[in-house]
């Protein structure tokens, strides 16, 4: 996949045009099978997105695939307000995640900083017809007017779809959740906080195990927070923790209850030729995600995306240079607190192509086998429905071409946080801000 | 016989070394500089936090690290040695002071270890004795100082986050702080041996050696002259002083500003580039 040989294209499936703070999308997330795609925003509502079945005739050519069209909206959490500490609990969407699916309904957990709800997504496309005791309105009948019994039949109706809150996980977090994880048991599910893991039932709301805990005894001592936090995909006693100090932490929950010494420690050495007041910032890991084949870590600090290999802990086996121009600059993203802001990253499905978001609606996607990186756009000036995405070039240095964007003239205002591939085909979704880009990747439809 | 406009061989040698020298020491003055910009920055950062959401943990802990590790930096090559000497020659009497409240950060007990200044703040100006005259604002010391250390009770703001402590405390500060009217806010809680984030006591100390030493070291005034003064605005710096209530660190910095151009008050380059840093703390503490 190089620079030029890659040409998804564009299939603006939603757009909103208005800004206002609510509608920045904080999460995004496929389900298992890649036909919904949940959405949260910083208003604490939740978007779902339903691929549309294609026509059967369609399949076979290059041109056509399903969009996605929105499903549902519903408001998962509302503004809060912590009374014991006199503090407001923001209702932004940290995490969704969905899990597996089971039966007719679909179930996803959403959190923000203090609560996690499960949610149930069912349809209803019929409904009883033919009360006794009930008309059409649904008014109760006097009853010396039934003269005979009926049995009530179930007719279509449009389709409705209804979301219902299942379970609150309230009070199991004194610091913000950053993380929740499904567990491949599909029983249980952890969420992480900064300072500790709590692992839940599914059923079970009012009781979690703590898992881990960083909390010092003395919070002084304090020097290292929990990032984030995942299970592993399939084996359903070890999970991953990453910390702000750039290290990963592999954890067995059969070695112990509370899992504070980890069974793993995966960390690079600091290159003392990089080495300055920052370096222990831009080594804090905003995201870590197993691969699908469980083999591999993927995570992202300010400046890399790195691969690591469950099986070597001392350095990551790949390191990819998301943004190294910016190395220069990283006293005025001190400054201006772009340092801190906490890119997410991305498996393809199966594993070859690694993805991450940059400043400027810029987003790069790296080819583990060849090594090469390319760095693409979502806005919508330079892009129109179907048309192919052209990469981009930050230029910093070197001969300069046209189209290259000079590092001075980045917009650190649009950062490209969250986003999510499918866990099947080439199509992924990339939240800019308030925006929504679904790119699909026509060379290689269905089998890459 | 060198006439002037030939370099002489030995002129050369001694010039050449001497710009090197120089040189040399500007580039260990601009990192200095830098260094000293970034824990100044930093400090701020830790002070100015959200106030109606609890603010991000992640990011106070990377930035108390980053304070930490310029101050434990400092600490080796010795320039915070010589912020802590002329500190001691300052002669502060224990009517100088400015005390802490749970914004600031607690002189610790231990002998061995260096002692922690506080800062400035706005219930301790009220309550607690303070500078009453011309000489600037000192940074209070529970004990004698041998050395400086920094940002030892950073962790005591994220422990309130629990207690429900520092960020009501902060809000409440930050509260009082804002709004010349709410005063009732003023939390006498005075947990005045915690809290850490929001040491600045560098600054002050910085500001104390400018101002109130019989004489300013001269590595120090050379490295501070060049620092950059546009961070700060002292213009509202100045406008939020004037409107704040007669108090002892107010009329002080009043006398200090340089719209005033009292006489007692040093205006070197950097002296005023200590006096807008206690300007502009002044200003988040106060509110302009």
């Amino acid at each position: 996949m190089g620079e030029d040989s890659e040409s998804p294209k564009i299939n603006h499936s939603f757009l909103r045009d208005y800004v206002t703070e609510a509608d920045v999308i904080s999460t995004v997330e496929f389900n298992q099978t890649g036909d919904l795609l949940a959405t949260g925003d910083k208003g604490g509502r939740v978007v779902i997105f339903q691929r549309e079945t294609e026509s059967k005739g369609e399949c076979e050519e290059l041109g056509e695939s399903g969009e996605y069209n929105v499903y549902s909206t519903f408001q998962s959490h509302e503004p809060d307000f912590d009374y014991l500490k006199s503090l407001e609990i923001e209702e932004k969407i940290n995490k969704i995640r969905w899990l597996p699916h089971q039966n007719a309904a679909h179930f996803l957990l959403s959190t923000n900083d203090k609560t996690i709800k499960l949610w149930k997504v069912s349809e209803r496309d019929k409904r009883p017809e033919g009360y006794n005791l009930k008309d059409e309105e649904g008014r109760i009948k006097d009853v010396s007017t039934v003269t005979s019994l009926r049995v009530p039949v179930l007719k279509p109706t449009d389709l409705m779809v209804e979301v219902r809150p299942r379970r609150i996980f309230a009070n199991g977090h004194t610091y913000h959740v950053n993380s929740i994880s499904v567990n491949s048991d599909g029983e249980t599910y952890l969420s992480a906080d900064d300072l500790r893991i709590n692992m839940w039932h599914l059923d079970i709301t009012d009781r979690s195990f703590n898992i881990v805990d960083i909390k010092p005894a003395n919070m002084e001592d304090l020097t290292e927070v929990i990032t984030a936090a995942e299970f592993h995909p399939h084996h359903c006693h070890l999970f991953v923790y990453s910390s702000s100090k750039g290290t990963l932490r592999l954890c067995d929950m059969r070695e112990s209850a509370l899992c504070d010494k980890h069974s793993k420690i995966f960390e690079e050495p600091e290159d003392p030729g990089n080495r300055s007041f920052f370096s222990e910032i831009i080594s804090s890991v905003s995201d870590v995600k197993f691969s699908h084949s469980g083999r591999y870590l993927l995570t992202r600090d300010y400046l890399t995306v790195k691969v690591w290999d469950l099986n070597m802990e001392k350095g990551p086996v790949e390191t990819y240079q998301v943004h190294e121009y910016l190395r220069s600059k990283l006293c005025s993203l001190y400054e201006n607190d772009c340092i801190f802001d906490k890119f997410e990253c991305v498996w393809n499905s199966n594993d070859s192509v690694i993805m991450t978001g940059a400043y400027n609606s810029f987003f790069r996607m790296f080819d583990r086998e060849t090594g090469r990186g390319v760095t693409l756009e979502a806005w919508r000036e330079s892009s129109k429905p179907r048309a192919v995405l052209r990469t981009r070039r930050v230029y910093s240095g070197g001969r300069r071409r046209r189209g290259d964007v000079g590092v001075d003239s980045l917009d650190f205002s649009k950062k490209i946080l969250h986003m999510a591939w499918h866990p099947a085909e080439n199509i992924i979704a990339i939240a800019a801000t308030n925006n929504l880009y679904i790119f699909q990747d026509r060379v290689n439809a269905e089998n890459q | 016989m060198f006439s002037k406009g030939t370099k002489r061989k030995f002129s050369d040698g001694g010039e050449e070394i001497s710009e090197e020298g120089l040189v040399g020491a500007r580039v260990a003055s601009s990192y200095s500089l830098q260094r000293q910009s970034l824990l100044d920055m930093s400090l701020i950062k830790l002070q100015l936090c959200h106030m109606l959401v609890e603010p991000n943990l992640c990011r106070s802990v990377l930035i108390a690290n980053t304070v930490r590790q310029i101050q434990e930096e400092m600490t080796h090559d010795g320039s915070w040695h010589m912020v802590t000497e002329a500190f001691c020659n300052a002669g502060q009497s224990p009517s100088e002071r400015l005390v802490a409240t749970e914004v600031l950060c607690r002189s610790r007990e231990q002998d061995a270890e260096p002692k922690v200044f506080s800062v400035i703040s706005y219930e301790g100006c009220r309550e607690e004795e303070v500078v009453a005259d011309e000489t600037l604002c000192s940074v209070s010391v529970r004990d004698t100082v041998s050395n400086v250390y920094l940002a030892g009770r950073m962790g005591q703001c994220w422990e309130k986050n629990e207690l429900s402590g520092i960020e009501r405390d902060e809000e409440v500060l930050e509260d009082s702080r804002l709004g010349s009217g709410e005063d009732e806010e003023i939390n006498t809680e005075d947990e005045a041996s915690t809290e850490g984030p929001k040491t600045i006591g560098q600054v002050f100390g910085t500001f104390e050696i400018k101002n109130g030493s019989p004489g300013p070291d001269s590595a120090l005034e050379e490295l501070f002259s060049d620092v950059d003064t546009s961070y700060y605005d002292l213009d509202t710096m100045l406008t939020g002083m004037q409107s704040a209530p007669k108090m002892g660190p107010y009329d002080l910095l009043d006398s200090l500003g340089p719209s005033h151009g009292s006489p007692s008050i040093v205006s070197t380059p950097n002296c005023r580039s200590d006096l807008n840093e206690l300007d502009h703390i002044m200003e988040i503490i106060v509110g302009s």
